[in-house]
């Protein structure tokens, strides 16, 4: 049994990267589970499956919707179907197969997705899925989780195949710095404290957790004094690490790749407003589509970088 | 074969209409066109056990077309796995005998409603099967309105190209949809040869006649190599004159007490 590797902290990894070694690790390791790919398992980052265990992989061909509804056929003969294809056609194209096929009949499928947010970078903004915390936390007993970097998507996955239900769990692509070492204790629906402050608190999910790290930091020589907190399960939502951040600090910043309708910051603002309403900003793309762009030049663009967030905690602190 | 198949059938029908006539709403006509080819799987070709729903090993039956549930639910509560009078609590509020299909009603192997998406979950249970040499069929019940839908194509294409011998279509064709005949909506002509044209074997059936519905799903059972797609000829509301290749009747309708008490003295009569 090989032992399964994990980057160091503050190297620049995307997380498809670590969905391929994840899953040559646990097809070693466990019989249980089916890779389901429509043609993009290059771009999801799940080809090294296909070279080391072939005979872990469904193809569908480009025919997502066949494949999701398919997946909860499979899930039905007592397999573990793990679909694997970009976010625009796993929570959009083929989300009405999610919802009823899957979702409303309780199956054990596991939904990864990359290409979402401006995170997909060059491909512009048709491959750049804004919409997919919204399509998902949407549909009733939906697990939604955004990992923040490679070591922490290693842990969610291995974590996903433990759970019993349905998933959706989102696959970075471009590199992101690494924030997680090997001894980073995942668990999901448990919100982590990467940084604790008493003026502001950051809620941070995927590739945002490092930027408001870096914010965090700037904002520190100005005297203020910022927690970051990185929310990777955002359905079902830490409702204690929430309210806690709202009674112990000045306010709540989240910061996401996605629309800031209906994402992750909705869900933040849900939760506080009925449990512990707190002043509030809300950092990610805001109700637009997405463009051409290196995924390293876009979030000046858009007021989605460290800078962006660390003007939002000072606006909220006026 | 069981002699006894065309009885099971007119008791489907006669379920499928109490409980229809009781919700004060549902789709008859769709539920009396299927009515025969479920008496033939529950009742002869299909290794289930009403005892246990979720044995994995067991054959599956997906009814794409969902909205002729209270035919499946009929033909369930026949066999076993529920008595008669629960399949009769058809669509109320205090009943799991829901408006389209639910997986939470013991022997439903898959939710439907909305068409298109049955296919694909056949299908997927086909590839599981194959997966893990398990030698269970399934079966998959498509209408006229789940043809029409691409999912169901992108379905045909995979299990054509997959080979999946383990799985079966049966097509019930009976030429009316919601608003009108199919013919005026999105009509497909020679429905065999197009799928056909995707690797599949295919055989043509009177979809009211149990034996040829037994043989051919005996025929599909013995072909290698190819999934079997049978296309049965039905008319809507078989078995009730007046409601036969009638769309009033397509649904979703309530059921004056005069109309099932007529519907039902013609099928005791049968």
């Amino acid at each position: 049994m090989t032992e399964l590797s994990y980057w160091n902290k503050g190297e620049q990894v995307s997380v498809r990267e670590a969905f391929g070694r994840i899953l040559v690790h646990e097809a070693g390791q466990r019989e249980d589970w089916v890779l389901l790919d429509a043609d993009v398992a290059g771009g999801t980052g799940a080809k090294p499956l296909v070279g080391a265990h072939p005979g872990r992989v469904m193809q569908f061909g480009i025919a997502e919707q066949n494949m999701m509804a398919a997946a909860a056929g499979v899930a039905d003969t007592g397999l573990i179907p793990v679909v694997s294809t970009f976010a625009a056609f796993g929570c959009m194209r083929a989300h009405e197969q999610f919802r009823t096929a899957v979702a409303y009949a309780e199956r054990n499928v596991k939904l990864c997705c990359s290409h979402h947010g401006l995170d997909v970078g060059p491909d512009g903004a048709t491959a750049q899925m804004l919409e997919d915390f919204a399509t998902m936390r949407a549909i009733p007993g939906v697990t939604v989780i955004s990992p923040a970097d490679a070591n922490e998507f290693m842990k969610a996955f291995t974590a996903v195949l433990d759970h019993k239900g349905p998933v959706y769990l989102r696959i970075g692509r471009s590199a992101t710095r690494v924030v997680y070492g090997a001894d980073h204790e995942f668990k999901i629906g448990k919100a982590d404290r990467l940084r604790d402050g008493k003026d502001v608190t950051i809620v941070a999910t995927g590739v945002m957790v490092a930027r408001a790290l870096d914010a965090a930091e700037t904002l520190k020589g100005e005297g203020i004094d910022a927690r970051v907190v990185n929310l990777a399960t955002i359905k079902p939502i830490d409702v204690a690490e929430m309210v806690a951040a709202a009674r112990e600090t000045g306010g709540i910043v989240t910061a996401e790749d996605h629309n800031t309708m209906a994402g992750m910051g909705s869900a933040v603002a849900e939760c506080l407003a009925e449990h512990a309403p707190a002043r509030m900003r809300f950092v990610g793309v805001k109700d637009r589509f997405g463009k051409s762009g290196e995924h390293d030049e876009l979030p000046a663009m858009f007021e989605t970088d460290a800078a962006a967030i660390a003007n939002a905690c000072r606006s909220l602190l006026k | 074969m069981r002699n006894d198949l065309n009885e099971m059938a007119r008791q489907i029908r006669v379920t499928s209409l109490k409980a229809i006539h009781a919700a004060r709403s549902g789709h008859p006509g769709g539920s009396l066109s299927i009515a025969d080819m479920l008496a033939v799987l529950y009742f002869d070709v299909m290794n289930v056990d009403p005892a246990k729903p979720d044995d994995v090993t067991r054959d599956r039956l997906v009814l794409s077309k969902g909205h002729a549930c209270p035919a499946l639910y009929a033909a369930l509560a026949h066999k076993g796995y529920f008595p008669v009078a629960e399949a009769e609590t058809l669509r109320r509020i205090d009943s799991i005998m829901e408006g389209h299909p639910d997986f939470r009603i013991p022997g439903v192997d898959a939710p439907s409603g909305s068409l298109g998406m049955g296919l694909s979950q056949g299908l997927g249970m086909a590839m599981g099967a194959k997966h893990q040499g398990l030698p269970f069929r399934t079966h998959v019940i498509v209408g006229d309105g789940d043809m029409q839908e691409g999912n169901t194509w992108e379905a045909i294409m995979s299990a054509g190209f997959k080979e999946l011998d383990n799985l079966v279509v049966i097509y019930d064709g009976n030429k009316l949809q919601g608003d009108a005949p199919v013919e005026t909506q999105l009509s497909l002509g020679d429905v065999a040869q197009k799928v056909a044209a995707f690797g599949w074997h295919t055989v043509a059936i009177d979809g009211h006649d149990t034996a040829a519905i037994h043989k051919a799903l005996m025929e599909a059972k013995n072909t290698k190599g190819k999934p079997t797609f049978i296309v049965a000829d039905t008319v809507k509301g078989k078995g009730v004159s007046f409601m036969e290749g009638v769309l009033y009747w397509h649904g979703s309708v309530t059921m004056k007490d005069a109309e099932l008490s007529d519907a039902l003295k013609e099928l005791e009569a049968a």
